[in-house]
Formats: C-alpha cells, sequence, structure tokens
C-alpha cells in the first residue's frame, strides 16, 4: 500500500486494490512531470531526478497512513511514490483514497498530499537544457516532524 | 562511537559522499555530530543554519543523544510528490 519505487507507477493497480464494496467512492492524486519551473520559468524542464531516503520515506508513507486513519477511520488509503529519472508526464505519485463517502474521501486525499510534501524525504532534481538545480520545497518547520 | 552518516540529494552533491562513518565520543548529540560534520565537509557550512537531521530514520531533535551503530541521515528540504 506504501511503496517509494523506481519502476513506472500503475495507477489502476492503487485505484484496483482499494475497490471494496464497503466503499462508495475512490479519490485518487496522481502527480505527473511538469515542463515548466517555479524557479525558472524561462527555462524549459526536459526531465526530472526524484531521490529518497527511501527506509525513511517508506516509514513515513505508512505513517501518513496511520495519521489518515485516526482522522478518517473510515477511509483505506495507498500511496506509491516514484523515483529515479522521469520526463515529462511521468506520473511521479498517486495517492489513492476509498472510502464510504466522497467528502472524506477528498478531504483525507488532499490532507495525505500535503503532509508527504512537509515530512516524507524525497527530493525532486529539475533538469533543464543548461544544467540542473534541486527544488527545495516546503520548509520543515522544526524537526520534530 | 561509531556512528553511520548518510546524505542524500543536494548534500550528497555538495559532498561528493552519500555514506560515510564518524568516530564520535560517547555522549555525542545529533548538533556535536553535524558541528564535526560540517568540519570535515565544509561545503556543508553555506547550510549549516537549516540542517535537518534524523536518526534511525525519524527526525531527530539536536539534543538528542546518539548511540553506538546509530544512523544519521542529514535531510535537505524535501520536495517529494
Amino acid at each position: 500500500m506504501f511503496k517509494v519505487t523506481e519502476e513506472p507507477l500503475n495507477i489502476d493497480n492503487a485505484v484496483e486494490r482499494l475497490r471494496a464494496s464497503v466503499y462508495g467512492a475512490i479519490v485518487a492524486f496522481v502527480g505527473i512531470v511538469r515542463g515548466s519551473s517555479r524557479g525558472r520559468p524561462d527555462q524549459p524542464v526536459i526531465a526530472v531526478q526524484y531521490d529518497a531516503y527511501r527506509e525513511m520515506a517508506e516509514r513515513k508513507l505508512r505513517l501518513i497512513g496511520e495519521e489518515v486513519r485516526r482522522q478518517w477511520p473510515l477511509v483505506e488509503i495507498a500511496i506509491h511514490h516514484r523515483i529515479g529519472r522521469l520526463i515529462l508526464g511521468e506520473t511521479s505519485v498517486v495517492i489513492a483514497v476509498a472510502s464510504p463517502h466522497r467528502e472524506e474521501g477528498f478531504a483525507a486525499c488532499s490532507w495525505a498530499l500535503e503532509r508527504l510534501k512537509q515530512t516524507v524525504p524525497i527530493w525532486k532534481k529539475e533538469i533543464f537544457a543548461d544544467g540542473e538545480s534541486w527544488v527545495e520545497g516546503e520548509a520543515l518547520s522544526g524537526r520534530a516532524l | 562511537m561509531k556512528i553511520r552518516v548518510r546524505l542524500f540529494a543536494s548534500y550528497r552533491e555538495a559532498t561528493g559522499v552519500s555514506d560515510t562513518t564518524l568516530d564520535t565520543p560517547e555522549g555525542t548529540t545529533v548538533d556535536g555530530a553535524l558541528a564535526e560534520l560540517v568540519v570535515r565537509f565544509p561545503r556543508l557550512a553555506s547550510y549549516r543554519q537549516g540542517l535537518v537531521a534524523a536518526v534511525n530514520a525519524e527526525y531527530a531533535e539536536g539534543a538528542q543523544r546518539l548511540q553506538d551503530g546509530d544512523e544519521l541521515a542529514l535531510i535537505p528540504p524535501v520536495s517529494g510528490g
């Protein structure tokens, strides 16, 4: 349910594993590689490279799952994150949430994505025609995250 | 005591090192180990203010005491998603 992998992500796989008749909805967020950079709006992004502290990243993803279940006890969640070199349009992350009703599905999926961006040790490098640079995400507020 | 140190992303590229060992006295804290790493890898100095560490794959406070065999990771600002 929670994995960090160099293999291309299969959206159907993440979604289908959550399909069960107790749920009335599956909300999925699919992150894809964008050809523009916030840091360098003048330069097209050619590709991106994701690096991860894999053991910790998978642990943090599982922890996000536990936190989601504490807040929305009736949902089931899967999070898959790709690492390595990705080209434009490829899928970098899939977060799928199955829930009895849509409201908690949208809320839990959105919460999990924000948490991932703040706490999971994965790093993105944008590659341009004339160079490359690591993206600095949302700063960690304190160490005890 | 021996501490395994791991560096990722921009820190790995700045130092040219992804995995190394630190030999420190008993009672060394996370902050103490970070200070030693900045001496060993001067290019980390520019990140010194915002260095975030993890011990055994969990975010750690600067005052945490390290144990022999711990894995200390330096965590650059994350940007997954």
